[in-house]
Protein backbone atom coordinates (compact mmCIF):
# COMPACT_ATOMS: atom_id res chain seq x y z
CA UNK A 1 0.00 0.00 0.00
CA UNK A 2 1.43 3.08 -0.96
CA UNK A 3 -0.49 6.66 0.14
CA UNK A 4 0.42 9.74 -1.63
CA UNK A 5 1.34 12.63 0.37
CA UNK A 6 1.58 15.14 -1.70
CA UNK A 7 -1.17 16.60 -4.08
CA UNK A 8 -1.99 14.47 -6.76
CA UNK A 9 0.34 14.68 -9.51
CA UNK A 10 0.61 12.63 -13.03
CA UNK A 11 4.53 13.20 -12.52
CA UNK A 12 5.09 9.69 -13.71
CA UNK A 13 3.11 11.27 -16.89
CA UNK A 14 6.01 14.25 -16.89
CA UNK A 15 8.65 12.05 -16.63
CA UNK A 16 7.34 9.75 -19.51
CA UNK A 17 7.15 12.87 -22.09
CA UNK A 18 10.71 14.03 -21.36
CA UNK A 19 11.78 10.35 -22.39
CA UNK A 20 9.72 11.05 -25.47
CA UNK A 21 10.89 14.26 -26.53
CA UNK A 22 14.26 13.06 -26.30
CA UNK A 23 13.92 9.61 -28.24
CA UNK A 24 14.74 7.22 -25.47
CA UNK A 25 13.94 3.72 -26.38
CA UNK A 26 15.63 1.23 -24.06
CA UNK A 27 14.07 1.72 -20.88
CA UNK A 28 15.72 -0.84 -18.31
CA UNK A 29 14.29 -1.57 -14.43
CA UNK A 30 14.11 -3.14 -11.37
CA UNK A 31 10.05 -2.98 -10.54
CA UNK A 32 9.30 -0.48 -7.90
CA UNK A 33 6.34 0.55 -6.98
CA UNK A 34 7.33 4.36 -7.15
CA UNK A 35 7.97 3.78 -10.69
CA UNK A 36 4.86 1.75 -11.48
CA UNK A 37 3.47 3.76 -13.47
CA UNK A 38 5.87 5.36 -15.40
CA UNK A 39 6.67 1.69 -16.34
CA UNK A 40 3.27 0.90 -17.81
CA UNK A 41 3.74 4.17 -19.83
CA UNK A 42 7.09 2.83 -21.30
CA UNK A 43 5.37 -0.39 -21.95
CA UNK A 44 2.49 0.62 -23.49
CA UNK A 45 4.62 2.50 -26.17
CA UNK A 46 5.66 0.47 -28.89
CA UNK A 47 8.18 2.63 -29.79
CA UNK A 48 10.51 1.69 -26.53
CA UNK A 49 11.51 -1.42 -25.16
CA UNK A 50 10.99 -1.75 -21.65
CA UNK A 51 12.78 -3.91 -19.86
CA UNK A 52 13.01 -5.81 -16.56
CA UNK A 53 16.40 -6.88 -15.14
CA UNK A 54 17.51 -9.23 -12.37
CA UNK A 55 19.56 -6.69 -10.73
CA UNK A 56 20.09 -2.85 -11.73
CA UNK A 57 24.22 -3.95 -12.46
CA UNK A 58 22.74 -5.45 -15.79
CA UNK A 59 21.30 -2.51 -16.44
CA UNK A 60 24.57 -0.45 -17.01
CA UNK A 61 25.88 -2.70 -19.19
CA UNK A 62 22.77 -2.76 -21.37
CA UNK A 63 22.51 1.28 -21.62
CA UNK A 64 26.72 1.16 -22.45
CA UNK A 65 25.95 -1.24 -25.34
CA UNK A 66 22.42 0.64 -26.38
CA UNK A 67 23.81 3.78 -26.93
CA UNK A 68 26.89 2.23 -28.64
CA UNK A 69 24.30 0.95 -30.50
CA UNK A 70 22.91 3.88 -31.36
CA UNK A 71 19.98 3.67 -28.71
CA UNK A 72 18.96 6.12 -26.09
CA UNK A 73 18.32 4.44 -22.83
CA UNK A 74 17.14 5.34 -18.85
CA UNK A 75 17.82 3.10 -15.74
CA UNK A 76 14.66 3.41 -13.29
CA UNK A 77 15.58 1.92 -10.00
CA UNK A 78 14.92 2.04 -5.98
CA UNK A 79 17.89 3.80 -4.14
CA UNK A 80 18.58 0.22 -3.09
CA UNK A 81 20.21 -0.70 -6.32
CA UNK A 82 22.41 2.28 -6.56
CA UNK A 83 24.61 0.09 -4.43
CA UNK A 84 24.05 -2.59 -6.22
CA UNK A 85 25.61 -0.62 -9.43
CA UNK A 86 28.92 0.65 -7.58
CA UNK A 87 31.30 -1.36 -9.78
CA UNK A 88 29.49 -1.34 -13.00
CA UNK A 89 29.48 2.41 -12.69
CA UNK A 90 32.97 2.25 -14.48
CA UNK A 91 32.06 1.29 -17.60
CA UNK A 92 29.99 4.56 -17.97
CA UNK A 93 33.15 6.77 -16.24
CA UNK A 94 36.15 5.01 -18.06
CA UNK A 95 34.40 4.86 -21.69
CA UNK A 96 32.49 8.68 -20.70
CA UNK A 97 28.92 7.22 -22.02
CA UNK A 98 26.25 9.07 -21.08
CA UNK A 99 24.02 8.01 -18.59
CA UNK A 100 20.75 8.84 -16.79
CA UNK A 101 19.39 6.99 -13.51
CA UNK A 102 15.81 7.50 -12.56
CA UNK A 103 16.39 6.98 -8.78
CA UNK A 104 13.23 6.59 -6.42
CA UNK A 105 14.24 7.45 -2.93
CA UNK A 106 13.83 5.21 0.20
CA UNK A 107 14.91 5.72 3.95
CA UNK A 108 13.52 9.24 4.21
CA UNK A 109 11.53 11.15 6.24
CA UNK A 110 8.36 8.51 7.10
CA UNK A 111 10.11 4.73 6.04
CA UNK A 112 8.75 2.12 7.91
CA UNK A 113 11.36 -0.10 6.91
CA UNK A 114 14.84 0.40 8.63
CA UNK A 115 16.54 -1.52 6.44
CA UNK A 116 16.30 0.47 3.43
CA UNK A 117 17.50 3.30 5.78
CA UNK A 118 21.37 2.98 4.85
CA UNK A 119 21.18 2.52 1.32
CA UNK A 120 18.84 5.80 1.28
CA UNK A 121 21.02 7.72 3.30
CA UNK A 122 24.13 7.64 1.48
CA UNK A 123 22.54 7.31 -2.05
CA UNK A 124 23.49 10.55 -3.50
CA UNK A 125 27.35 10.42 -1.33
CA UNK A 126 28.04 6.73 -3.27
CA UNK A 127 26.51 8.46 -6.58
CA UNK A 128 28.89 11.31 -6.41
CA UNK A 129 31.72 9.25 -5.41
CA UNK A 130 31.41 6.96 -8.27
CA UNK A 131 31.01 9.85 -10.95
CA UNK A 132 27.42 10.28 -11.07
CA UNK A 133 25.92 13.26 -10.53
CA UNK A 134 22.76 13.19 -8.31
CA UNK A 135 20.16 15.84 -8.89
CA UNK A 136 17.25 15.85 -6.18
CA UNK A 137 13.18 16.12 -6.73
CA UNK A 138 11.83 16.90 -3.50
CA UNK A 139 8.26 18.31 -5.76
CA UNK A 140 6.13 16.24 -7.83
CA UNK A 141 6.08 19.20 -10.35
CA UNK A 142 9.68 19.59 -10.87
CA UNK A 143 10.09 16.00 -12.05
CA UNK A 144 9.00 16.36 -15.80
CA UNK A 145 11.49 19.62 -16.50
CA UNK A 146 14.35 18.32 -13.97
CA UNK A 147 14.56 14.93 -16.05
CA UNK A 148 14.36 17.15 -19.37
CA UNK A 149 17.00 18.61 -18.67
CA UNK A 150 19.03 15.75 -17.09
CA UNK A 151 18.57 13.88 -20.40
CA UNK A 152 19.58 17.01 -22.11
CA UNK A 153 22.78 16.99 -20.56
CA UNK A 154 23.67 13.36 -20.38
CA UNK A 155 23.24 13.08 -24.26
CA UNK A 156 25.25 16.68 -25.60
CA UNK A 157 27.75 16.61 -23.04
CA UNK A 158 28.65 12.64 -22.46
CA UNK A 159 27.74 13.05 -18.78
CA UNK A 160 26.28 10.60 -16.36
CA UNK A 161 23.37 11.80 -14.10
CA UNK A 162 21.30 10.05 -11.62
CA UNK A 163 17.81 11.65 -10.84
CA UNK A 164 16.52 11.26 -7.36
CA UNK A 165 13.01 11.39 -6.39
CA UNK A 166 12.65 11.84 -2.95
CA UNK A 167 10.37 9.82 -1.08
CA UNK A 168 7.78 12.21 -0.27
CA UNK A 169 6.64 12.50 -3.85
CA UNK A 170 6.51 8.93 -4.23
CA UNK A 171 4.46 8.27 -1.01
CA UNK A 172 5.21 6.05 2.11
CA UNK A 173 4.79 2.48 1.97
CA UNK A 174 2.74 1.77 4.86
CA UNK A 175 2.59 -2.07 5.89
CA UNK A 176 -0.49 -1.80 7.94
CA UNK A 177 -2.08 -4.94 7.60
CA UNK B 1 33.85 -28.79 2.35
CA UNK B 2 37.14 -28.46 -0.36
CA UNK B 3 37.28 -26.27 -3.02
CA UNK B 4 37.34 -28.40 -6.14
CA UNK B 5 40.78 -28.86 -7.62
CA UNK B 6 41.57 -27.02 -10.49
CA UNK B 7 43.77 -27.31 -13.95
CA UNK B 8 43.03 -30.88 -13.76
CA UNK B 9 40.81 -30.95 -16.80
CA UNK B 10 42.67 -31.80 -20.54
CA UNK B 11 40.27 -30.77 -23.14
CA UNK B 12 41.32 -31.09 -26.15
CA UNK B 13 39.85 -27.47 -27.17
CA UNK B 14 42.22 -24.42 -27.71
CA UNK B 15 40.23 -20.61 -27.20
CA UNK B 16 42.64 -18.97 -29.59
CA UNK B 17 42.30 -21.22 -32.22
CA UNK B 18 38.16 -22.01 -31.32
CA UNK B 19 37.94 -18.11 -31.55
CA UNK B 20 40.06 -17.59 -34.77
CA UNK B 21 37.65 -19.83 -36.25
CA UNK B 22 34.40 -18.41 -35.14
CA UNK B 23 35.45 -14.98 -36.51
CA UNK B 24 37.05 -15.58 -39.60
CA UNK B 25 33.50 -15.89 -41.03
CA UNK B 26 32.11 -13.21 -38.45
CA UNK B 27 31.46 -10.81 -41.04
CA UNK B 28 29.47 -7.50 -40.41
CA UNK B 29 28.84 -9.09 -37.22
CA UNK B 30 29.10 -7.31 -33.72
CA UNK B 31 32.05 -8.69 -30.76
CA UNK B 32 31.52 -8.14 -27.16
CA UNK B 33 34.43 -9.56 -25.55
CA UNK B 34 34.13 -10.30 -21.54
CA UNK B 35 37.59 -9.11 -19.27
CA UNK B 36 40.66 -11.17 -19.42
CA UNK B 37 41.19 -14.43 -21.91
CA UNK B 38 37.99 -13.68 -23.66
CA UNK B 39 39.28 -10.23 -24.62
CA UNK B 40 42.92 -11.19 -25.20
CA UNK B 41 41.65 -13.90 -27.77
CA UNK B 42 39.14 -11.80 -29.63
CA UNK B 43 42.26 -9.62 -29.65
CA UNK B 44 44.67 -12.66 -31.21
CA UNK B 45 42.34 -13.18 -33.88
CA UNK B 46 42.17 -9.48 -34.87
CA UNK B 47 41.63 -6.33 -33.52
CA UNK B 48 38.53 -4.80 -35.38
CA UNK B 49 36.28 -1.53 -34.86
CA UNK B 50 33.52 -3.90 -34.46
CA UNK B 51 34.95 -5.26 -31.30
CA UNK B 52 33.96 -4.27 -27.94
CA UNK B 53 36.27 -5.92 -25.23
CA UNK B 54 36.00 -5.10 -21.50
CA UNK B 55 38.89 -4.54 -19.12
CA UNK B 56 36.24 -4.69 -16.44
CA UNK B 57 32.32 -4.08 -15.30
CA UNK B 58 32.98 -7.81 -14.67
CA UNK B 59 29.63 -9.73 -15.43
CA UNK B 60 28.31 -6.60 -17.66
CA UNK B 61 29.18 -8.47 -21.07
CA UNK B 62 25.68 -10.36 -21.80
CA UNK B 63 24.09 -7.18 -20.56
CA UNK B 64 26.05 -5.04 -22.80
CA UNK B 65 26.00 -7.29 -25.73
CA UNK B 66 22.22 -7.13 -25.16
CA UNK B 67 21.82 -3.47 -25.54
CA UNK B 68 23.71 -3.72 -28.67
CA UNK B 69 21.55 -6.61 -30.28
CA UNK B 70 18.31 -4.51 -29.11
CA UNK B 71 19.44 -1.57 -30.56
CA UNK B 72 21.44 -3.25 -33.60
CA UNK B 73 18.49 -5.95 -34.74
CA UNK B 74 20.05 -6.38 -38.26
CA UNK B 75 23.66 -7.09 -37.12
CA UNK B 76 24.55 -10.48 -35.86
CA UNK B 77 25.93 -9.54 -32.11
CA UNK B 78 28.45 -12.14 -30.69
CA UNK B 79 29.37 -12.20 -26.67
CA UNK B 80 32.44 -13.76 -26.26
CA UNK B 81 32.96 -14.42 -22.33
CA UNK B 82 34.85 -16.62 -19.57
CA UNK B 83 33.25 -18.66 -17.21
CA UNK B 84 33.83 -16.73 -14.26
CA UNK B 85 32.62 -13.46 -16.02
CA UNK B 86 29.23 -15.23 -17.17
CA UNK B 87 29.02 -16.61 -13.64
CA UNK B 88 29.30 -13.29 -12.07
CA UNK B 89 25.92 -12.22 -13.98
CA UNK B 90 24.30 -15.23 -14.79
CA UNK B 91 21.02 -13.15 -14.13
CA UNK B 92 21.33 -11.92 -17.22
CA UNK B 93 20.78 -14.69 -19.30
CA UNK B 94 17.01 -14.50 -18.13
CA UNK B 95 16.94 -11.31 -19.30
CA UNK B 96 18.63 -11.90 -22.71
CA UNK B 97 15.78 -14.54 -23.05
CA UNK B 98 13.11 -12.32 -21.87
CA UNK B 99 14.10 -9.32 -24.47
CA UNK B 100 14.52 -12.42 -27.49
CA UNK B 101 16.61 -10.44 -29.61
CA UNK B 102 17.12 -12.98 -32.77
CA UNK B 103 20.55 -11.81 -33.45
CA UNK B 104 22.00 -11.83 -29.92
CA UNK B 105 24.56 -15.27 -29.59
CA UNK B 106 26.71 -15.73 -26.35
CA UNK B 107 29.70 -17.92 -26.55
CA UNK B 108 30.92 -19.15 -22.88
CA UNK B 109 34.62 -20.37 -23.07
CA UNK B 110 34.53 -22.27 -20.25
CA UNK B 111 38.06 -23.57 -18.73
CA UNK B 112 36.70 -23.87 -15.23
CA UNK B 113 39.32 -21.62 -14.08
CA UNK B 114 39.72 -17.60 -13.56
CA UNK B 115 42.93 -17.49 -15.48
CA UNK B 116 43.32 -13.91 -15.04
CA UNK B 117 43.90 -14.46 -11.41
CA UNK B 118 46.32 -17.69 -10.76
CA UNK B 119 43.33 -20.53 -12.19
CA UNK B 120 41.44 -20.58 -9.02
CA UNK B 121 38.75 -23.07 -9.70
CA UNK B 122 35.37 -21.74 -10.84
CA UNK B 123 31.84 -23.41 -10.28
CA UNK B 124 31.67 -25.13 -13.57
CA UNK B 125 34.79 -26.89 -12.29
CA UNK B 126 32.55 -28.54 -9.84
CA UNK B 127 29.69 -29.24 -11.77
CA UNK B 128 27.87 -26.08 -12.63
CA UNK B 129 26.07 -26.37 -15.68
CA UNK B 130 26.27 -22.99 -17.60
CA UNK B 131 24.15 -24.49 -20.74
CA UNK B 132 21.52 -26.20 -18.41
CA UNK B 133 21.35 -22.57 -16.39
CA UNK B 134 21.08 -20.99 -20.29
CA UNK B 135 18.26 -23.27 -21.13
CA UNK B 136 16.81 -23.01 -18.07
CA UNK B 137 15.95 -19.31 -18.49
CA UNK B 138 14.78 -19.60 -21.70
CA UNK B 139 17.16 -19.05 -24.35
CA UNK B 140 16.11 -20.42 -27.33
CA UNK B 141 19.32 -22.90 -27.97
CA UNK B 142 21.58 -23.69 -24.99
CA UNK B 143 24.50 -26.21 -25.70
CA UNK B 144 28.09 -27.35 -24.27
CA UNK B 145 30.74 -28.69 -26.92
CA UNK B 146 34.03 -30.08 -25.86
CA UNK B 147 35.73 -31.25 -29.16
CA UNK B 148 36.30 -30.56 -32.78
CA UNK B 149 32.82 -32.73 -33.58
CA UNK B 150 31.10 -30.80 -31.19
CA UNK B 151 32.40 -27.05 -32.46
CA UNK B 152 31.86 -27.90 -36.06
CA UNK B 153 27.78 -27.85 -35.70
CA UNK B 154 28.27 -25.38 -32.93
CA UNK B 155 29.85 -22.67 -34.95
CA UNK B 156 27.49 -22.42 -37.54
CA UNK B 157 24.72 -22.19 -35.36
CA UNK B 158 26.57 -19.30 -33.44
CA UNK B 159 27.51 -17.42 -36.43
CA UNK B 160 23.92 -18.17 -37.57
CA UNK B 161 20.62 -19.51 -35.56
CA UNK B 162 18.02 -17.60 -34.40
CA UNK B 163 18.91 -16.41 -30.71
CA UNK B 164 19.06 -15.48 -28.00
CA UNK B 165 21.45 -18.73 -28.02
CA UNK B 166 24.09 -19.97 -25.48
CA UNK B 167 27.48 -22.00 -26.41
CA UNK B 168 29.21 -23.29 -23.81
CA UNK B 169 32.78 -24.16 -25.30
CA UNK B 170 35.12 -26.60 -22.87
CA UNK B 171 38.94 -25.62 -23.66
CA UNK B 172 41.86 -26.33 -22.08
CA UNK B 173 43.85 -23.85 -19.39
CA UNK B 174 46.61 -22.27 -20.99
CA UNK B 175 48.83 -19.56 -20.19
CA UNK B 176 48.84 -17.27 -23.70
CA UNK B 177 51.05 -14.84 -24.54
CA UNK B 178 48.67 -11.12 -23.78
CA UNK B 179 47.30 -9.70 -26.89
CA UNK B 180 45.57 -6.92 -25.71
CA UNK B 181 43.11 -4.59 -27.55
CA UNK B 182 42.88 -0.66 -26.58
CA UNK B 183 42.33 -0.06 -22.96
CA UNK B 184 41.01 3.60 -23.68
CA UNK B 185 37.23 3.14 -23.09
CA UNK B 186 36.91 6.49 -25.68
CA UNK B 187 39.12 4.86 -28.18
CA UNK B 188 36.78 1.54 -27.87
CA UNK B 189 33.55 3.68 -28.00
CA UNK B 190 34.44 6.14 -30.79
CA UNK B 191 35.62 3.40 -33.34
CA UNK B 192 32.54 1.47 -32.31
CA UNK B 193 30.10 4.45 -32.93
CA UNK B 194 31.91 5.80 -36.09
CA UNK B 195 31.97 2.29 -37.63
CA UNK B 196 28.06 1.72 -37.05
CA UNK B 197 27.58 5.22 -38.94
CA UNK B 198 27.49 4.32 -42.16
Amino acid sequence: MTTPVTPASDWPRDIYRALCAHQVRQVAYVPDAGHSRLIEYCRDDPAMIALPLTTEEEGIGLLAGAWLGGDRGVLLMQSSGVGNCINQFSLARVCRLPLLLLVTMRGEDGERNPWQEPMGRNSAGLLETAGIEPLRVDAAAAAGATVAAALERAYRESSAIAVLIAQRVIGIKSFDQ
Amino acid sequence: MTAPAAGKQQYPLRRRAVVADLLAERGDSLVVAGLGAPAWDVTAAGDSPLNFPLWGAMGSAVPLGLGLALARPRRRVLVITGDGEMLMGIGALATAALAAPTNLAIVVLDNEAYGETGNQATHTAAGADIAAIGAAAGLVWSRTVADDAGFEVARHQILTAPGPGLCVIKVRIEQLPLVLPPRDGVVLRDRLRAALQD
